[in-house]
């Protein structure tokens, strides 16, 4: 089989040009629902871990047996001193993510996710800050908030003040594009900013961030951590972000949910492409049989069906690669965040001739069975 | 030598439970050079001898020798090369692409046998003009006449450069005229380029183009009559 374009192929398909509208239609159609629900997949999926992943640590120190980042429970914070002693620690931070209640200049209540980190270290900060520093935080009861929340939170600018669980709370920066998975955004502060806002005991901490040292084994450490501070669980970064994306993705079932409406997707575009490919091949199937009298091979027959459904899948991908492109940075300004990161749209492209070629098949059997002998009977 | 040697061929099918003989022991050679009427009411088996010649259709039982092969003992997925490679097809709705112009469907011949691009633009044109067809190569079948089209239909059949032609009822669809001229076409091609060329048909009006006549009746030969044999033909 060559990878020419049969004339027979390209001509059918473009001669009925309201059939080949609907095919491309379905396609887009299809691809669109797909890469959305599969956008939204990564995009939650990516957020639900996004304060692991940006962190900056080889390991989370947890108290034991935490499911998720958002579950974490307080404890002693002494045990960052035992952390700071073993061997292959270049450095170590407390850390705390924690619920709490955000006072609006209305006296609405929102609820918020405290983010506590020690500003004088690297590890578990905001990123992307598009207005202020992270040294602000330094400075008692200043917080940074994403812009993508100033409504829910009430935020119209910098310096305003708000009320966290009574305590004042200060707007000194901005970050874009952090979002929360949850209903709660996320409110970057000092460690001890956050021990008030989030009512930790003064001596305890939910989670330690690790940073190994050049050249350290992560594997190595974690076991010298187990050995050396109890009560507690040490995951690696990786780990624990996907215990944290299981979590969300499938204990919740909100992937599942998502997947599946992917899945449905995927099904819509086999049956309507299936259907309009199987309609071009029943109008044209007299010109099948006199191929096939004329010594056509299935396999012939076969080039020319499936080359059908791969141009149907490329201008379908390409116009649907358009639609999804509006649709993904339409929805960077919303709440939900759609990804289509390059490996996606690649893998889509395949998807897309995979499932316009299965869609064909049909057709094929067809065109498999058909009788050359129907030339002759008029 | 023959092209074609049937040696009694049987055709039968299950209708209502009975079998049914629509080829009852039939023997035939088709030879180079020569245009052969197959003649006789509906029914009466031409068509099946036709689609057997052609191996489109496989005989019941008897044996069928297509340029000195046999062919009755090959796998169906061997037919299509025997087709493809030394018979040509002419039909009575002409079966041309309506999708594709006329240039394009003699092309599609050649295209089967692997040979595109300008090698088979050139070859298709060529075909078009020896049927006289030059100057409506870029035409839509939609926009030919019917002679015409069944003139792109012989230039298609030729594409592969077949040693056999057959033919289903080439004229049936035109008016006197324009069936005339494809006979005259088909008589040229069996009598100057020395194809052997059979043909199925209802039309009377085309006997004195024969250069033999094939009477069938009730799936059985019941008469094979030779006009004068053409010049240089080989019986």
């Amino acid at each position: 089989m060559t990878l020419r374009i049969s004339p027979l192929a390209w001509r059918n398909l473009v001669h009925d040009k309201v059939r080949l509208l609907v095919t491309v239609t379905g396609v887009v159609f299809a691809v669109v629902l797909i890469v959305v629900e599969l956008g939204l997949f990564l995009g939650f999926t990516t957020t639900t871990s996004g304060l692991i992943d940006r962190s900056g640590a080889d390991l989370w120190i947890t108290g034991a047996r935490v499911p998720y980042i958002e579950m974490g429970v307080p404890y002693s914070e002494r045990k960052l001193a035992t952390v700071l002693a073993t061997p292959g620690v270049a450095h170590a931070t407390k850390t705390i993510v924690r619920f709490a209640q955000w006072q609006r200049h209305d006296g609405r209540q929102e609820s918020v996710m405290v983010i506590g980190f020690d500003p004088n270290q690297s590890l578990g900060g905001p990123w992307n800050v598009v207005a202020g520093r992270v040294a602000d935080l330094k400075l008692a009861d200043n917080v940074i908030v994403d812009e993508l929340y100033k409504d829910k939170l009430g935020v119209a600018h910098l310096d305003e003040t708000f009320e966290i669980r009574g305590h004042r709370a200060r707007v000194a920066g901005f970050t874009s594009g952090i979002r929360s998975f949850t209903t709660s955004p996320y409110v970057f502060t000092s460690f001890k900013s956050a021990q008030d806002f989030a009512t930790i005991a003064e001596d305890q901490t939910v989670f330690i961030l690790v940073k190994a040292a050049p050249r350290q084994d992560v594997e190595q450490l974690r076991s010298r951590l187990l050995a050396r501070v109890k009560d507690v669980d040490v995951l690696t970064t990786a780990e624990f972000s996907s215990k944290t994306r299981f979590y969300w993705m499938f204990t919740t079932g909100a992937g599942v949910a998502v997947l599946l409406a992917a899945v449905l997707g995927l099904v819509v575009g086999v049956v309507v492409v299936a259907q309009t490919i199987y309609a071009t091949t029943m109008d044209h199937l007299a010109e099948y049989g006199t191929l096939k009298a004329m010594g056509a091979t299935n396999g012939y027959l076969y080039r020319v069906i499936i080359q059908q459904a791969v141009i149907s899948a490329i201008v379908g991908y390409s116009l649907a690669m358009i639609v999804s492109t509006f649709v993904v940075r339409g929805s960077a300004k919303g709440g939900a965040a759609i990804l289509l990161p390059l490996p996606m749209a690649i893998g889509m492209l395949g998807l897309t001739i995979v499932m316009c070629t299965g869609a064909a098949l049909v057709s094929i059997n067809k065109v498999t069975r058909l009788d050359p002998a129907t030339v002759f009977k008029g | 030598m023959a092209l074609i040697e049937a040696r009694n061929l049987v055709k039968s099918y299950a209708q209502a439970g009975a079998a049914m003989r629509a080829l009852d022991d039939v023997s035939l050679d088709v030879n180079p050079g020569e245009l052969m009427l197959l003649v006789g009411p509906s029914g009466s088996g031409k068509t099946t001898l036709l689609s057997i010649v052609g191996c489109i259709l496989r005989p019941t039982s008897g044996s069928l020798r297509v340029l000195g092969d046999e062919v009755t003992r090959l796998r169906e997925r061997d037919l299509p090369a025997i087709r493809r490679e030394r018979i040509g097809f002419v039909f009575q709705a002409f079966n041309l692409f309506p999708t594709l112009t006329a240039l394009q469907n003699v092309a599609l011949a050649l295209d089967l046998k692997g040979i595109s691009g300008s090698a088979a633009r050139d070859r298709a044109a060529l075909l078009l003009d020896q049927v006289g067809l030059g100057a409506k190569r870029e035409s839509y079948p939609a926009d030919l006449s019917g002679g015409q089209k069944q003139r792109v239909a012989i230039a298609r059949a030729l594409a592969g450069d077949p040693p056999v032609i057959l033919a289903d009822e080439p004229t049936a669809a035109l008016d006197s005229q324009s069936g005339r001229a494809v006979m005259n076409l088909l008589q040229q091609l069996a009598h100057e380029r020395n194809r052997a060329i059979a043909i199925v048909t209802h039309d009377n009006r085309m006997l004195g183009y024969a250069d033999r006549t094939v009477h069938m009746e009730d799936g059985r030969i019941i008469s094979d009559e030779r006009s004068q044999l053409p010049e240089g033909a080989v019986a």
